[in-house]
């Protein structure tokens, strides 16, 4: 039996292989499997090598697999540019159509199977990828009637006969499958799963569902990869709050409309990638100036300019912190997965009301795009804060005298009036303005203004949740393993790998990366005899980070990787021991 | 119950920094007076502007006001609008804000169709950043920054908006209190977007288009014999014919909804007023979706 299954399926994008995945993997999930899903794909519709690698798991898994059990190859470049990822024990199932060759390196066994001519015989090459869902069955010994629900649900609109036709393709790939098999597959062969129905869903989705959650009425987007999944489940959903998406025009307008939006009372937010929170810092800067509550979530992608835009990479750190021109007070939360992700986009919202700032949620396209199950998600968790807002009972003013909205307060947050309330009327500008919103530069308010303003971070780090995430069994680690977002299930399971090597390993991962908990961290750094920060960028600007806060230059280094890919495991595990 | 307002109402204890002789003066006059004849209440009007001498107007209004950010004005406007359809949103600022920086967004708030009132204080340059020239000069304009003259074409919102699929198209010269105010309350009243340009003279670093100069070339339409404002092509032709330079409501389309009325499922009362809590039925229906 095996522990765990890592199986992948590829091709030329276009042809369906996003598909064979997603069906393979909902009859798994509706098994109990523990999912973690992967899809590698180019920024292209139609052509191009695309494959989708998913784990599977009686328990729960956070990480793309090191290896491969078995290759579905609907094409030569699929097994060219994966088989070496197959272990011995692996099987590569290709389709008779492209005359599959087989490697010479591998000790894989390896099967040509006639997908597309299968599935033509039943009616259309279409159901090319039923057919290998099936055979992949075979292989691992799952009862094919398991898929007639997910068949259902899928073609079930397409009437009976297309609902039979799938379910046949997959029963033919299965049977041709158990016919040809000459291997011994019992080590693929997972032990039964708990039968438990969990959430399969990729992290945009918990960031969405996170959204709507915290009572989001508009959501103002402009299409972008890896973001756009947020506004498409939104705009199914909103309708039934009586909301909205707007696709605008671009992402400041974006940007602006949700400033809009929240300066006159309700929630509003967008979400985009590196490009688009490019153009946004000028009105990121207008929210932390006017201090008009805004979210925006970055689901980093390759950089820099248009980079790498359907690949993994966490380059947009330092910009997210620092970007905007002059000094704001500004919140960067960093969830580490999917069930993070919905949990830390409520907070996000509560935080933007409750200090009347800008927040990023940062997430990046392994999260964000990658399918995960999900633990459930409590929703007696869930409230919603809205701090300050003043709705009613403002005493009228006879002189016209404004509300003072930036009335200076010692936790640097005012009352904050909305259009429409009587007696609330004040003015708002990006110009520094006293405290009733008209502009001044009298440096005793500017000074008076800008502590204000910086003031409202001093205690974030002590009431945000969690702001690291630790699993530190050491008082005293040989190595502290340092990350945020996605590589956490890496660097886990990486750690278990070097403990099992005789090292004591910490990890810690950062989920508040500003203002940074720098004494949460430290105790951590300090008993550490070796820092590692694992990221996937170029400079090691989470590093830099936490060298700038916490200090021990010489005790940090850095674990990067910045060719597109994920952190598998075994990088972190042999880059660890290079290190020590 | 409200007690009918007066364009005092709407007056504040703020002194307009703008130069002696501007036209945005009376453009503020007549925004305090039209929101008093259309009986609002100082709180029921947001004023959201941008950047520019013009785009100070909002603090000069006794109403809830943003100045935001160069080009902007009008995404942050739709933005209220949509939060709060019971708020009258009048986004302003001058035309290197809407017709330069902003022209994305002008084109697209105007295809878009919120109920927004943008009125546009043109006076064919740059004035807050000392005399440059701007989408609005003429060609052979010297300024500045085009000190052999201006090269590039003049552009023209007005035939702009037409074509773009404008529902609410206006011209006036802030001189004319009477019609700009008129203009203006007709423009808010109009269910959709409305753009009105108002030719607001910069008596600093414009020496071409003075008061007296628009005086000598503006038309207005209300003395163009049977001139309809509900025929497209019509204002098309006469824009052309009178190189732009007419004043009055050019183009009015009243049977196209606004957004706000095409939304599908969007709030029959203000976005502002719901109650955030989803409930735990329709959290659990949300998940199952997942399962």
């Amino acid at each position: 039996m095996a522990e765990q299954l890592s199986w992948k399926v590829g091709g030329q994008q276009g042809e369906g292989i996003e598909s064979t995945g997603e069906i393979f993997s909902m009859a798994l999930n509706r098994l109990g499997y523990y999912l973690y899903g992967y899809r590698h794909f180019s920024s292209r519709i139609k052509g191009g090598h695309t494959n989708n690698k998913i784990r599977v798991s009686t328990k729960k898994v956070s990480a793309v697999a090191d290896d491969l059990d078995i290759l579905v190859a609907f094409d030569q470049e699929t097994i060219d540019v994966n088989y070496q990822e197959l272990h011995a024990n692996g099987i590569i199932i290709a389709d008779t159509k492209f005359k599959p060759v087989k490697p010479e390196d591998t000790d894989a066994a390896f099967y040509a199977v006639p997908f597309t001519e299968m599935a033509t015989e039943l009616g259309t090459s279409l159901m090319k990828n039923m057919v290998a869902v099936g055979a992949s069955c075979a292989i691992i010994n799952l009862d094919v009637s398991v898929f007639l629900g997910v068949v259902e649900e899928i073609f079930g609109r397409k009437g009976e006969t297309v609902v039979q036709k799938n379910m046949e393709a997959i029963q033919h790939g299965y049977d041709y499958m158990k016919e040809q098999l000459d291997t011994d597959t019992s080590a693929l062969q997972l032990p039964p799963a708990d039968g438990q129905k969990r959430m399969f869903m990729i992290g945009n989705d918990a960031i969405a569902l996170g959204a709507l959650t915290a009572g989001v009425r508009l959501m103002a987007a402009y299409p972008i990869t890896p973001a756009s999944e947020i506004m498409e489940y939104l705009i199914k959903k909103l309708p039934k709050v009586d909301g909205t998406v707007i696709q605008t025009e671009d992402e400041i307008a974006a940007a602006t409309m949700a400033i809009g939006a929240n300066y006159a009372g309700i929630r509003s937010f967008t979400a985009s990638a590196g490009p688009g929170l490019s153009l946004m810092m000028e009105a990121i800067g207008l929210s932390g100036m006017t201090e008009t509550p805004l979210v925006v979530i970055d689901t980093q992608r390759g950089g820099p300019s248009t980079g790498l835009p359907t690949k993994q990479e966490q380059s947009d750190l330092m910009a997210m912190i620092y970007g905007t021109h002059g000094e704001i007070p500004k919140v960067v939360i960093a969830p580490g997965t999917a069930e993070e992700g919905f949990y830390d986009t409520i907070e996000a919202f509560n935080i933007a009301e409750e200090y009347q700032l800008p927040v990023i949620l940062l997430s990046d396209l392994q999260l964000s795009l990658g399918k995960h199950t999900v633990e459930p998600l409590d929703y007696s968790k869930v409230n919603i804060r809205r701090g300050k807002l003043v709705t009613e009972g403002i005493e009228p003013r006879e002189d016209k005298s404004y509300f003072k909205r930036y009335e200076v307060t010692e936790d640097g947050v005012s009352p904050r009036s909305i259009p429409g309330v009587s007696g609330g009327i004040h003015h708002v500008t990006g110009v520094e303005h006293d405290e009733t919103g008209k502009p001044s530069e009298s440096p005793a308010n500017r000074k008076a203004q800008m502590d204000k303003r910086m003031r409202k971070l001093d205690e974030l780090t002590k009431v945000f949740p969690n702001p690291i995430y630790t699993n530190a069994q050491h008082d005293e680690a040989d190595l502290l393993l340092i990350g945020f977002n996605s590589t956490g299930g890496a660097i886990e399971e990486a750690m278990v790998r070097l403990e099992a090597d005789g090292m004591k390993v910490n990890h810690a991962r950062v989920r508040l990366v500003h203002p940074f908990p720098t004494e949460e961290i430290l105790p951590l750094i300090e008993s550490a005899k070796q820092v590692a920060v694992v990221e996937n960028n170029a400079t090691g600007q989470l590093a830099s980070i936490i060298k700038m806060n916490a200090g021990y230059p010489q005790k940090i280094k850095s674990i990067l990787k910045y060719d597109g890919n994920p952190f598998l495991p075994h990088h972190i595990v042999e880059s660890s021991k290079e290190l020590m | 119950m409200a007690t009918a307002t007066t364009f005092k109402d709407f007056r504040n204890n703020v002194k307009p920094n703008w130069c002696p002789g501007c036209g945005d003066f009376s453009v503020q006059a007549a925004i305090q007076r039209a929101a008093a004849n259309v009986g609002l209440s100082p709180e029921k009007l947001a004023v959201i502007s941008g950047i520019g001498c013009s785009g100070r107007i909002s603090g000069y209004i006794n109403s809830y006001g943003l100045h935001g950010i160069h080009g902007r004005a009008l995404p942050i406007a739709q933005g209220v609008k949509m939060a709060n359809k019971d708020l009258t949103v009048i986004a302003s600022g001058g035309d290197g804000d809407g017709f330069a920086i902003g022209m994305g967004h002008t084109i697209h708030a105007m295809r878009r169709n919120i109920d927004v009132t943008y009125i546009v204080m043109d006076n064919q340059i740059y004035g807050l950043t000392k005399g440059q020239t701007s989408p609005r000069s003429a060609a052979g304009f010297k300024t500045k920054s085009t000190p052999l003259g201006s090269i590039e074409q003049t552009l023209s919102p007005m035939q702009l908006a037409v074509t773009t699929g404008a529902t609410f198209v206006a011209q006036s010269f802030s001189t004319d209190l009477k019609d700009l105010t008129a203009i203006i309350e007709a423009g808010i009243q109009h269910k959709g977007f409305s753009l009105i340009n108002v030719f607001s003279p910069c008596v600093t670093y414009n020496k071409v288009n003075t008061y007296d100069w628009f005086k000598e070339n503006l038309t207005k339409l209300a003395t163009i014999e049977g001139y309809d404002s509900s025929d497209r092509q019509a204002a098309m032709n006469t824009l052309m014919q009178h190189d732009d330079l007419v004043t009055g409501i050019i183009y009015q389309d009243t049977e196209r909804p606004s957004y706000q009325q095409l939304v599908e499922g969007y709030s029959e009362t203000p976005l502002s007023e719901a109650d955030l809590d989803l409930g735990a039925e329709a959290f659990d229906q949300l998940v199952k979706e997942f399962m």
